[in-house]
């Protein structure tokens, strides 16, 4: 079969169960081809060999049962994997070998899933363009010189890209459903609690859940279904009664209520966007939806809020690398020489800004003018939410505020980089999930992505609309292989 | 608001991270026109708003205080830049 890495992941996963594919197959393919892509720079870390030996053991005696029968896969470079150097897209943790497993990933391994290699990110997935990764640049394979969004950039590229059946990524403010919406395929931010960050290096630690990102809804909901699991080594893991997402998927949406928020008609949004979401409403409808406007009066104020909380944690997660326990070390002339030359040469621009900034919104002095500040602003935001879902079951908005820019667009201005999450950024901060779903096209030919936001712990219901959306907007994705010689 | 130049040699101490007069110069610059996006917080009243502090309305679980990993120091010590037998290396810090 010539045409197995055009396979959705569950058409592969059938494939597998009814024996007509075995798992050497469809990881010889997806290997073959992710060699032939190197001009997209997905990968940070290669494991073929291994993943090639996996998949033979996988055949010689195979557990058909399982829910991901010797699928490869690719995983973002932030997940911690056992003896597989993990660098999350940075210069400090270029050595970096972990000795233990992020629970993620063990789970994906439990079901039979096979690690083919480590995919590019912003570093410390700080970024909304994978352009502040240590490894270089991600190539979007829409278009030549096309940023694949951000943070989880390689993520999103070796999806569109058929690289990888399926991946996962994490969100911390839009870092899964942005590049999804750039590069025409399927991601889906859980409620935070829902997957466990337990071996995921950390960020914003009230911020950042992993997600799952794919070409469709259903593969999506599969793999939700895998990864979402309590977990005892993560306090803020939530023991609550997860559904089986997949066999619970459904396009009945009839009287669901939709709300439409008018805060996010943004001043400066292309019209591309507002037609885009104008048709997106439209659909809901067609699918039987009830379409209710709606408020959440606080939205403007979410990326400022972001802009103090997710650096306050990220400054005080990233006081650990220190040149000591792991990671790059600089040599200086004594320990705090050491300790200052280490960080000053082992993280990137992107990452001492935003050090610098939690360090400054957390010191003496300026706690409570920022900090404290943007905490009850986060209540407010979380407020605006709750009230909404009074009246309604879920929340239609765009994805982003634009289509993908090229490379090298916004690196000189990290403000107009950071309006990317706009949409994304509220979703965070309120600890719900959202899932973006392509669902059209802009002028140049670049995909543009619809977000549906759910009530807390209401994944299936949002993959539901998702679902039915999806069959009515009919998405294709324009990929022709540019890369390939 | 602005941050100056002796404002970002405080933070990048508070912080270490070394910056060099033309590193703090850029950051300079950046943190300002990034604050002064964060200001627009100030439009606000929020004197009554209790602040947020998790978004999981739930209660920490406890747990039985037992020692479930044990002999980890060869995992521990594996990715130290500098070791030496059951020790972490670093620069004298005696005189």
């Amino acid at each position: 079969m010539s045409d197995i890495t055009k396979q959705s992941l569950s058409e592969l996963v059938e494939n597998i169960k009814s024996k007509k594919l075995s798992s050497s197959d469809v990881t010889k393919a997806f290997v073959e081809r992710s060699e032939k892509s190197k001009e997209l720079n997905t990968y940070i870390t290669e494991d073929y060999a291994n993943a090639l030996n996996k998949a033979k053991k996988f055949d010689e005696k195979p557990n058909l049962d399982l829910k991901l029968p010797g699928i490869p896969m690719a995983v973002k470079d932030l997940f911690c994997t056992r003896d597989l150097r993990t660098t999350a897209g940075s210069k400090i943790l270029n050595n970096f070998v972990p000795t233990y497993e992020s629970t993620v990933t063990q789970n994906i391994w439990n079901e039979g899933a096979i690690l083919m290699g480590k995919l590019n990110c912003d570093e410390f997935a700080m970024g909304s363009s994978n352009e502040t990764s240590f490894f270089g640049n991600v190539q979007n394979p829409i278009d030549k010189n096309l940023v694949p969004g951000g943070s989880s950039g390689g993520s999103s590229s070796a999806v569109a890209a058929q690289l990888t059946p399926i991946t996962i990524g994490t969100d911390t403010g839009g870092s899964i459903r942005q590049p999804a919406s750039f590069t025409g395929t399927v991601g889906l931010k859980p409620t935070y609690g829902s997957c466990s960050r337990y071996g995921i290096v950390a960020f914003a630690s009230s911020l950042d859940q992993a997600g799952p990102m794919a070409q469709n809804v259903r593969d999506c909901a599969l793999l939700q279904e895998v990864i979402s699991t309590y977990d005892e080594k993560d306090s803020t893991s939530i023991d609550f009664k997860r559904n089986e997402y997949s066999k619970e998927l459904t396009k009945d949406i009839k009287g669901k209520k939709i709300g439409i928020p008018k805060e996010y008609r943004v001043d400066g949004m292309p019209k591309e966007i507002e037609d885009l979401w104008k048709k997106g409403i439209e659909y809901a409808k067609d699918c039987g939806a009830e379409i209710i406007d709606i408020s959440l009066p606080h939205t403007n104020y979410a990326l400022p809020t972001y802009y103090i909380v997710a650096p306050a944690e990220a400054s005080s997660n990233l006081a650990r690398y220190d040149g000591v326990k792991y990671g790059f070390r600089a040599e200086g002339e004594n320990l705090i020489d050491m300790y200052e030359k280490t960080r000053s040469e082992g993280f990137g621009a992107e990452v001492q800004r935003r050090i610098m900034i939690g360090t400054y919104v957390l010191s003496s002095g300026y706690y409570d003018a920022y900090y404290l500040k943007a905490q009850k602003v986060r209540k407010l935001i979380k407020n605006d939410f709750d009230e909404a879902y009074k009246k309604v079951d879920a929340i239609l908005t765009p994805s982003t505020p634009s289509s993908a820019f090229k490379i090298g667009e916004k690196t000189n201005d990290p403000v107009s980089m950071y309006l990317n999450d706009i949409f994304t950024v509220p979703v965070n901060l309120a600890g719900l999930p959202g899932i973006s779903i392509p669902a059209g096209h802009d002028a140049k030919g670049y995909p543009l992505g619809l977000q549906i936001i759910g009530k807390a712990f209401d994944e299936q219901n949002i993959l539901n609309i998702a679902y039915a959306m999806e069959e009515k907007i009919n998405f294709k994705n324009n990929i022709t292989d540019w890369w390939i010689k | 608001m602005s941050i100056d130049l002796k404002t970002i040699k405080h933070i990048s101490k508070l912080s270490r991270i070394s910056v060099d007069e033309k590193k703090a110069e850029k950051l300079a610059g950046d943190l300002n026109s990034i604050f002064d996006f964060i200001e627009k917080l100030n439009e606000l009243k929020t004197d009554n708003v209790q602040p947020l502090t998790s978004v999981a309305e739930t209660t920490l679980k406890l747990r039985s205080d037992e020692v479930k990993s044990k002999n980890l120091r060869d995992q521990v010590i594996k990715n130290s830049p500098k070791e030496n037998e059951d020790y972490f290396v670093v620069p004298k810090v005696i005189e």
